[in-house]
């Protein structure tokens, strides 16, 4: 009669215990991931606003960013350009530009024209030692070309840098390159 | 009966006439038996004049005015059986004494298969002495087992070192810590072994899977880690080393204390702690490479002739910080890295360990008992728990800057029981079986993917081994074993990734959530694995022997090889396991040649190893994302030969100048591809002369130089399309690094502060000329060089 009370007890722990492992593990709430950027250029006096997105919703899994252009620029035309960050895996998106504009002295933006672009930058926001961030910018189209833009975001970089990537170092949070025409 | 015919055998005696009555001497050396190792303060006496002396530092005695006669002469050492020899002096008298060291509960009767020459009589094995252990004392384990021919390291920086044995590394290369397979997410390349190597007294290598008793899996080896036994006496001793180095600015701090009992009981207790800095390359700081680590331990047991039990505890936790040129971005920054030939972050030196940095923690408890069937055999059973805690810190921003990306807690708990049948003197039959249950908990709270998931593992496993002595010096080793693994895990896979890998064909049963862009999948796999050894042993005279082995070896692949998915954020690199992976078989045959003399001796072990369906990671490609493009490194399966030697040797030129030599050749070939494997070692060759007069305080002095040859079989490099570049690079990912040399200078001195008092001061400097190297098998080798020139310093106390 013991031995059976023994027995039932313990096999009554071991479903207690198995029960207890077999909980479902909870899924992790990635919370620095960048999967959008997006970029809206205005021109300055009016015209076509041009949008460039990089939308990458699987993070590091198998599926490359997709990425468009909504338009060419015109040419000699210069555009106010603001960039908006989305963390899409949650809902509703969490906007991270918050957060880079927080912690502005320890991120930047660098923009990287290709040679055959005619075309120029500069920064329109600083952090709190007057040193570029570049969420907002300027984007001056020059004459008719076509080439690439590609922008990266860096934390933990070096600043003042000298504005090149190399210099810089840092952590990259963001490396796009987009194709586009002045026309 | 063969511990006491090899002591025979290997005696040695010299007659030197002088013609004087009375003005002759007995010197000599008192040897451990097992390791040839110094005994310190061994005790000689001869009877019948009742002269007796104390051994000194390098085991050495000389006992003076002794007349012509055969005498009675009486060894004895506190840890070893006290042993009576008959001495004829004869002039002045050359004999050295080896002693048995390792005391056996039972003394009359010898038992074979507790005591480490016997993990197996007739595969390759070599160890390190306590000597060498404490050398490396502010090292760490993979660093001291360098120093054995065959063995290399898998290292992260010079902190993060693991063993590989003939070219295999983690899960093939079992670490047994006394008496416990050591369960410590030996899976990861970036995971080193999870001890302190203060807390060992001996270590030895086992090559090849032929330790059937303790797994059938080891397809590179077993490293062996032995405690002293303690003798059944009343006594009481203790050490303390201290060692400060110049490279890191730190050093270490390590005591222990034992007390022994006329009644078997014994208590042991052991802590050590060490603190360095940043380490240093000869041209820069190596910005975050500082170290903390402490380990402590306690056991405490009663040994007895028909029964005992022991109780251990040991505890080590360790704060590593990795490179921080290390933590790259994408395969921009690595091709970058790989170019520029600096770090990318170089800062004045210092004590703080930023980030990336790891957090590790393990306990490990164990439960002990045995029992002697008088004229049957013996009988031990064992309980161990371990628990062992991962935490790496890696560069983040915001909130989550110091909550760690990676956070596990593995749990095992093992029992396990074997009868050894030794009462017939030339047969011995050994039988066991082993259970195991293990949980890993992968913490959600991290804000990062889970690399490796939540899983619940259950292990059974029997092995039969018996060993038959032909005559004396014949002798034939046979064993099988079965082991059963069970992994049962739940899994968050994205659905992208689940596609691309073809699992929602292969796997469709193992999903149990749809969560939209994740699925919860619950992957079971049971594996039944097969192993076996056969060999003999001939002893061919009082100094050489050969050994020749055959040994199958079956693993069932590990967590990472099957689950592995993402971004490894701290190696910047993306990390594809496979389900599809199945059991890798090693067929492993090897010879050993040794001949240990007085004068010279050599060491030679040829090996081949074919391995079905060898499981490798390697660079395969590159996958884009919003960050850039990662390198991606996939698992697969191929079939895979390893063949090398390893070879060493001594010469004694004179009494004070003796010269050692090693040399150790791997061959890693991927017979399905046709090209070579990844992270084989490259050939090496290490040589030292060493000169020695124990007159002047037990003076020491050895220059050592390593010349490692360039790895020049190595898989090919890959192309990845570089989003800064528009173009499709070549990822110099795979080109080895030049060849290299490195000087060593060590010396050492003993002082007597008093009769149980003895204080040995060494110095050593690593990499003498300051050179600068990469080396092929350390994963921080495309960003930085290796450490420069370090000054050790070392003060080792016994009492």
């Amino acid at each position: 009669m013991k031995t059976i009370q023994f027995l039932s007890l313990f096999a009554l722990s071991g479903l207690v215990l198995t029960s207890c492992s077999d909980d479902d593990p909870e899924p992790v709430n990635e919370e620095e991931v960048i999967t959008t950027m997006t970029i809206n250029l205005v021109p300055q006096g009016g015209g076509t606003a041009v949008q460039l997105q990089s939308r990458d919703l699987d993070g590091d899994g198998p599926e490359p960013p997709v990425i468009t252009v909504s338009g060419n620029f015109s040419a000699r035309t210069v555009y106010d350009g603001r960039i908006v960050l989305l963390n899409e895996t949650e809902t509703p998106p969490e906007n991270i530009t918050v957060e880079v504009e927080e912690e502005a002295d320890e991120h930047q933006f660098f923009y990287t024209i290709g040679a055959s672009l005619s075309a120029q930058t500069e920064y329109s926001n600083v952090d709190g030692n007057g040193n570029p961030l570049g969420t907002q910018f300027t984007f001056s189209a020059g004459d008719e070309s076509t080439g690439q833009i590609t922008f990266t975001l860096r934390h933990d970089l070096k600043k003042p840098n000298d504005g090149t990537l190399a210099d810089a170092g840092g952590e990259t949070d963001i490396a796009q390159t987009f194709d586009v025409a002045i026309e | 009966m063969r511990t006491l015919l090899a002591i025979v055998l290997s005696l040695f005696v010299y007659h030197v006439s002088n013609g004087q009555q009375c003005q002759e001497a007995l010197y000599g050396q008192v040897l451990d038996f097992h390791d040839q190792t110094p005994l310190v303060g061994a005790t000689v006496h001869i009877l019948e004049l009742d002269k007796a002396v104390l051994t000194d530092f390098e085991g050495r005695f000389r006992i003076e005015d002794i007349c012509h006669g055969t005498y009675e002469v009486e060894v004895s050492h506190r840890l070893c059986r006290t042993l009576i020899f008959e001495v004829e002096i004869l002039g002045n008298t050359q004999r050295d004494f080896q002693m048995e060291h390792h005391l056996e509960e039972l003394e009359e009767v010898q038992v074979v298969g507790d005591l480490l020459p016997d993990v197996s009589n007739t595969a390759q094995e070599q160890r390190l002495s306590t000597q060498t252990l404490e050398n490396y004392s502010s090292g760490t384990l993979g660093d001291a087992l360098r120093e054995i021919s065959g063995v290399s390291t898998l290292k992260t920086g010079s902190n993060i070192v693991k063993p590989a044995i003939n070219g295999l590394t983690g899960s093939r290369v079992l670490i047994l810590n006394d008496g416990v397979r050591m369960q410590d997410m030996e899976w990861g390349d970036e995971h080193a072994p999870n001890l302190d190597i203060n807390a060992a007294d001996q270590v030895s290598v086992i090559k090849g899977p032929a330790a059937l008793k303790y797994a059938g899996d080891a397809i590179g080896g077993l490293v062996v880690i032995e405690r002293e036994r303690v003798a059944i006496a009343d006594s009481l001793f203790g050490k303390t080393l201290m060692t400060l180095m110049s490279n890191g600015w730190g050093g270490n701090v390590s005591t222990e204390i034992t007390r022994t009992f006329e009644s078997g009981w014994y208590l042991n207790g052991q802590a050590s702690f060490k603190r360095l800095g940043d380490r240093e390359a000869p041209d820069y700081v190596l910005s975050n490479t500082g170290m903390q680590d402490l380990g402590l331990s306690f056991h405490a047991g009663k040994r007895l002739i028909n029964q005992g039990w022991d109780f251990d505890y040991s505890y080590y936790q360790a704060d590593i910080a990795i490179l921080r040129a290390s933590h790259i971005g994408n395969v921009d920054d690595l091709i970058e890295s790989i170019n520029s030939g600096t770090p990318s972050v170089i800062e004045p030196f210092t004590y703080e360990l930023g980030v990336p940095r790891q957090e590790v923690a393990h306990h490990l408890g164990k439960f002990n008992y045995y029992l002697r069937i008088k004229g049957v055999g013996k009988w031990t059973a064992q309980y161990d728990f371990q628990n062992n805690r991962r935490f790496e810190y890696d560069v983040r921003v915001g909130a989550d800057r110091d909550k760690p990306a990676i956070d596990l807690e593995l749990t095992t708990h093992t029992v396990m029981t074997d009868f050894t049948w030794d009462a017939s003197s030339n047969l011995e039959v050994q039988a066991g079986v082993l259970g195991r249950y293990q949980n890993n908990f992968a913490n959600p709270d991290t804000g990062v993917r889970r690399l490796i998931p939540d899983y619940d593992k259950y292990d059974f496993g029997a092995f039969l081994i018996g060993e038959y002595r032909l005559k004396e010096n014949w002798l034939f080793e046979a064993g099988i074993r079965y082991d059963y693994n069970r992994i049962d895990a739940l899994k968050f896979y994205r659905t992208s990734r689940w596609e691309e890998r073809g699992y929602d064909e292969d796997f469709p049963e193992f999903v149990v959530e749809d969560l939209g862009t994740q699925l919860l999948t619950n992957p079971v796999f049971e594996f039944h694995n097969f192993s076996a050894s056969t060999g003999m042993r001939v002893i061919l005279d009082a100094d050489s022997e050969i050994r020749a082995n055959y040994a199958l070896g079956q693993r069932p692949p590990n967590p990472s090889e099957l689950f592995s998915d993402g971004l490894h954020h701290s190696a910047a690199r993306i990390e594809l396991g496979d389900l599809r992976i199945d059991t890798e078989t090693s067929h492993r045959i090897s010879v050993a040649y040794n001949r240990s003399g007085e004068r010279w001796g050599i060491t030679l072990e040829p090996y081949l190893n074919y391995i079905r369906d060898f499981i490798l990671l390697e660079p395969t490609g590159a996958e884009f994302t919003i960050r850039g493009a990662f390198p991606v490194w996939s698992y697969r399966q191929t079939d895979a030969r390893l063949a090398g030697v390893d070879l060493s040797g001594y010469y004694q030129w004179s009494p004070q100048w003796q010269s050692r030599h090693h040399f150790s050749l791997t061959k890693g070939n991927d017979l399905d591809q046709d090209e070579p494997l990844i992270n084989i070692p490259a050939p090496i060759t290490r040589n030292s002369v060493a000169f020695q007069k124990a007159e002047w305080h037990q003076f020491e002095v050895s220059l050592e130089g390593t010349y490692v040859f360039r790895q020049n079989e190595a898989p090919p490099n890959i192309f990845v399309f570089s989003p800064s570049q528009q173009e499709l690079v070549e990822l110099d990912i795979n080109t080895p690094p030049p060849a290299y040399f490195l000087m060593a200078l060590r010396a050492g001195m003993a002082f007597s502060l008093s009769e149980t008092l003895v204080l040995n001061t060494g110095i050593a400097v690593e990499n003498l000329a300051n050179t600068n190297y990469r080396e092929y098998l350390n994963r921080n080798r495309y960003f930085a060089d290796d450490m420069g020139r370090n000054i050790i310093l070392q003060l080792k106390l016994y009492y």
